[in-house]
């Protein structure tokens, strides 16, 4: 089960290889990753769109979508074909080429930091020696999109969006990029696989310099996807739709996807340098097919020839995973975790409100930026000091940092509020 | 201290969320936390909302025994009286002299028309018939596609018998049918209180 | 002011007519610098419906259905301000005991009703994804239930009427409405929780959009707004209208006057409604619900016909503040001159002062706190 795609992949091109020369394999291998890839992508952001539609409305006491399909999972095609067939209006005096070209500009980059994102052990498309880097270079393209999108829409709102995009894009950067520093210096390596195996024995989230680099990193992503709290660039309340709001149609999708699609590589990618990636427990695999054999059976809306199919499909494969002495295997880690941080920010989404302009740049500068400094420094003492003494110093250092800086931005919740009652 | 408000709110947030499903019904309860208010929505066109008996959307002329028996009079009073001015009456019917027809003992309208788009619903002309004969309807999926065809409404479409006003609203039909046996008492009554010792 | 050191230009941007979150057609014309503000015109008329002018057209009764529809989160209040208006210029129409009390808890269950979902709305401004509006809208329909038992329709009430109530409430109506009081103290609980110590709520709401005691007096400010700024002036206790005075409660009042106060104010307010209804529900007499002569008003409103000259002002503490009614009288069926005093309208006068120096994330919000209904504004 682990190399199932893997193996999936290699026996297709074992196949190719039949007909076509050796020369041409490689290419039909990329060829087949990156189809694997651009398939996926929509799949992933439809059903995101779906995932929290239904979570939001759990939260706010709704079923959420549940007329197309059964728990309304057919609601996202039938989302893409109304986007497919409304019409694409491009305002008056509008820079057309630069308006159409925006979404294009803001999807690509969040295709291709797939590239270089370890779904499972030997699941990576490329594992580039700088893969890290190649990240953080081409998720930042995205600010371009959102400036351009701004600009061409001649739109004041959409101007005023696309203003505070990029400013809370660079701005969210800098702390972004440092809060990985601690990964490098400690792992050694640029490489996401090799990070990924650095983590086998602890993973970064456990360590103090670790803990407070991936709330700095998860939070800085969130800003840079421009989703609640940080989602001032679209700030529906305010500016109406921010720097999309001139989009329709499916130019309006991809908007949509590109920033699905980055709200899930953030995940993602927190998921791979600091939660341990695909690595996870050992746990057999039939334990958590027996359990959705509980799930699917107690499902009453299901119908029940697909309950009986359900519970037949699990116990079948439960059975085959005890006999094979399988574990869960490790795209399915990878996956749980992200989709774990997924819910994460839906959930942020469903209860935050926003923050403003300038404290979030505040938030920025003055909190994150000195924070991840001196969470180098305690990295440093980490490495330079191993064994019990550093990992104290390193949290001491950490925690008094962060409680000093608290009380020199001193926020507005630190002062009380009294008020009186007239009788 | 600074982010416990806002772990705060995210706990009441998903505890929001568990709370609609039974497996974290469960859970809540057992860590013995409340299980929130779960799902309050209903689906709208399988499940519909009970609504109260006073429920008011739309009024209907209500007759009594046969659609001929109505017991408007086409006083006019409600014409007068709606705010809106939604109401609509020529009558009452006159014969050939200019004399007034009367059915079952009571004049009738020729024409009565309520324009449902324009009714606001607000239970004056009920309220000003001396008559108790315009009494509110509570069916509201009134929706329509053309504007004069359907959203007025003719006195073949408004009339409805005491047998559905009295299955809409129990308590209400009892009362008018009170007041209204009361008063046929009183006029049948016989003029002089002394002719019977 | 610094000198600037580029050279920058003045944005102007129309907020509204149609945009999310200006509570309806509400049009604020801003002309910003960056993001700050640097001027900020409110632009209203969109909605105007003659209220008034048609109020002078038709009998006192026949207002009754429109008034529903000036604030129509607070129907039942509407209706209330007309009804004492016209019982003045009758020169006092008898209100029954019972109707009193049913005057009351309806009035204290429209506060509940108006608070919760300005609060609502007031999140929702602040970018929350439809969490607390959606909350306090499910605590609302089970009052709106309420108020469709009683008078048969949920927001447009035309309930309350001079000299009483239209009809008693029906069986039932007590109890459920002291099982639903009952239970408001927790979800207020649970909203706070939500939201009150919410740091980002905090950072939002403090010491944005200051109305200090002054400007909100000399502006006529009056409501939870002008409480808010640490005036204490209800009139609910100033007047005492109704059987008010018979009730033990208390007037929260605020000390910064900013947004943070406003909404909080509010939440204090709805404990104190929540006291109050208690009280009611537990003290309400049983009796008739209308007066003779307020039945006879009710048949027929045309025999209604107050001295020529009569003038009459009724005035009652809305949930958004200070609601009159103004009616002139010259002998005829219809009022001669009626005229509401509506506190939105009045509320928004401020707007600018407010917002000045803000940014355009703040005017959302402090639009938001002022608590306005486009109906009650444009009339």
């Amino acid at each position: 089960m682990d190399q199932l795609f893997v193996v999936l992949k290699s026996s297709v091109v074992q196949l190719a290889g039949r007909w076509l020369p050796e020369g041409a394999l490689p290419f039909v291998s990329m060829g087949l990753t990156i189809a694997a890839i651009a398939a996926a992508a929509p799949v992933i952001m439809m059903y995101l769109t779906w995932l929290e539609r239904k979570i939001i409305a759990r939260m706010q006491n709704r079923l959420g979508p549940n007329r197309v399909g059964l728990y309304g999972l057919a609601q996202p095609l039938a989302d893409g074909l109304k986007m497919l067939i409304k019409e694409d209006i491009v305002p008056e005096g509008a820079d057309r080429l630069v308006h159409s070209l925006a979404p294009v500009v803001a999807v690509v980059p969040a295709l291709l930091v797939f590239a270089v994102l370890p779904f499972g052990r030997n699941m990576i498309a490329a594992d580039l020696n700088v893969g890290l880097l190649y990240f953080l270079a081409v998720s930042s393209i995205s600010s371009y999109a959102i400036f351009m999108g701004g600009w061409a829409s001649r739109n004041k709102f959409s101007l005023l969006g696309a203003m505070r995009g990029v400013a809370q894009i660079i701005s969210y950067e800098v702390p972004s990029v440092l809060s990985v520093v601690v990964v490098i210096m400690v792992a050694g390596t640029l490489s996401m696989g090799g990070i990924v195996e650095a983590q086998a024995s602890r993973w970064f989230v456990f360590t103090p310099w670790g803990f407070v680099a991936a709330l700095i990193f998860f939070l800085s992503g969130v800003a840079e996807v421009n989703r609640t709290p940080f989602d001032m660039p679209e700030a529906e309340s305010e500016i109406v739709a921010g720097f999309h709001t001139e989009y329709s149609g499916m130019k309006f999708a991809l908007w949509y996807m590109a920033e699905f699609l980055e709200a899930f590589a953030i995940s993602a990618f927190t998921v791979t340098l600091f939660l341990g990636g695909w690595q996870g427990p050992a746990i057999p695999l039939w334990w958590v097919l027996f359990g959705s054999v509980c799930l699917v059976a107690t499902a009453r809306t299901i119908p029940s020839v697909l309950r009986v199919l359900g519970v037949v499909a699990c116990v079948g494969s439960g059975v085959v995973a005890y006999l094979a002495n399988e574990a869960v295997p490790s795209w399915a880690w990878f996956l749980a975790k992200t989709y774990g941080l997924v819910f994460v920010l839906v959930w942020f989404r469903g209860t935050l409100p926003r923050l403003r302009v300038d404290q979030l740049m505040g938030l920025a500068w003055k909190f994150f930026l000195p924070l991840t400094l001196i969470n180098i420094a305690s990295a440093a003492l980490w490495v330079a000091m191993p064994g019990p003494s550093g990992g104290v110093l390193a949290g001491a250092l950490l925690i008094l940092s962060g409680w000093w800086l608290i009380r020199l931005n001193n926020p507005a919740p630190l002062q009380p509020r009294t008020y009186l009652f007239v009788e | 201290m600074i982010g416990i408000g806002v772990l705060k709110g995210l706990w009441v947030t998903l505890r929001e969320f568990l709370g609609t499903y039974p497996a974290g019904r469960w859970l809540l309860t057992r860590l013995g936390a409340s299980t929130g208010q779960g799902l309050f929505t209903i689906e709208y066109p399988e499940v519909k909302q009970q609504h109260a008996e006073r429920h008011r959307v739309f009024p209907f002329l209500v007759y009594d025994a046969s659609p001929d028996n109505l017991r408007c009079v086409a006083c006019k009073i409600c014409e007068q009286e709606c705010p809106p001015q939604c109401i609509h009456i020529v009558g009452p019917a006159k014969d050939e002299q200019g004399r007034p027809l009367k059915a079952h003992g009571r004049t009738f309208p020729v024409k009565f028309d309520i324009d449902v788009s324009i009714c606001m619903s607000c239970r004056i002309c009920v309220d000003v018939c001396p008559f108790d004969a315009i009494e509110m309807d509570n069916a509201h999926e009134l929706s329509g596609f053309d504007r004069f065809a359907e959203m007025v409404y003719t006195k073949e479409q408004l009339l409805k018998s005491n047998e559905y006003f009295q299955q809409i609203k129990p308590t209400e039909a009892s009362v008018v049918d009170q007041r209204l046996a009361a008063k046929a008492a009183k006029t049948a009554m016989p003029p002089q209180p002394a002719a019977s010792p | 002011m610094t000198e600037p050191l580029l050279d920058t230009q003045l944005l102007e941007v129309n907020l509204g007519p149609q945009h999310p979150s200006t509570h309806g057609v509400f049009r604020m014309q801003a002309l910003l610098d960056g993001e700050t503000i640097v001027k900020l015109k409110p632009v209203m008329g969109y909605l105007h419906r003659n209220h008034e002018q048609l109020g002078e057209g038709m009998t006192y009764i026949a207002s009754f259905p429109f008034t529903d529809r000036l604030d129509y989160f607070c129907a039942m209040t509407n209706n209330l301000g007309l009804a004492l208006a016209i019982e003045q210029l009758a020169g006092g129409i008898e209100v029954p005991e019972r109707a009193q009390y049913i005057r009351v808890i309806m009035s204290e269950l429209t506060r509940l009703v108006n608070h919760t979902a300005v609060i609502g709305f007031l999140l929702n401004d602040m970018g929350a994804f439809g969490t607390p509006l959606l909350y306090a809208f499910r605590e609302r329909e089970k009052i709106l239930d309420l108020f469709e038992m009683a008078s048969g329709s949920r927001m447009m009430c035309n309930y309350i009427r001079p000299g009483g109530v239209r009809e008693d409430v029906p069986e039932g109506f007590l109890e459920r409405a002291s099982r639903i009081v009952a239970e408001y103290p927790r979800f207020l609980d649970e909203f706070e929780a939500l939201l009150t110590q919410n740091e980002i709520i905090r950072q939002r709401a403090q010491h944005v959009g200051v109305l200090s005691k002054e400007l909100a007096i000399n502006a006529s400010i009056t409501g939870p707004m002008l409480r808010a700024s640490g005036v204490d002036y209800d009139i609910r206790k100033v007047d005492g209208y109704g059987i008010y005075p018979r009730f033990a409660f208390r007037i929260p009042l605020g000390t910064v006057g900013d947004v943070y106060d406003r909404y909080y104010v509010r939440i204090l307010e709805m404990r104190e409604s929540v006291a109050i209804l208690q009280q009611a529900l537990k003290e309400i007499p049983p009796g008739p619900s209308i007066s003779p002569k307020g039945l006879q008003l009710v048949k027929s409103p045309r025999t209604f016909r107050p001295p020529k000259g009569a003038e009459a002002y009724g005035r009652i503490e809305s949930p958004k503040g200070e609601l009159g009614f103004f009616l002139a009288s010259d002998g005829s069926p219809q009022p001669y001159r009626y005229h509401v005093r509506a506190p939105s309208f009045i509320n928004l006068t401020v707007l600018e002062d407010l917002c000045l120096g803000h940014k355009v994330a703040d005017v959302i919000i402090i639009l938001g706190s002022i608590d306005i209904v486009m109906g009650e504004v444009d009339r």
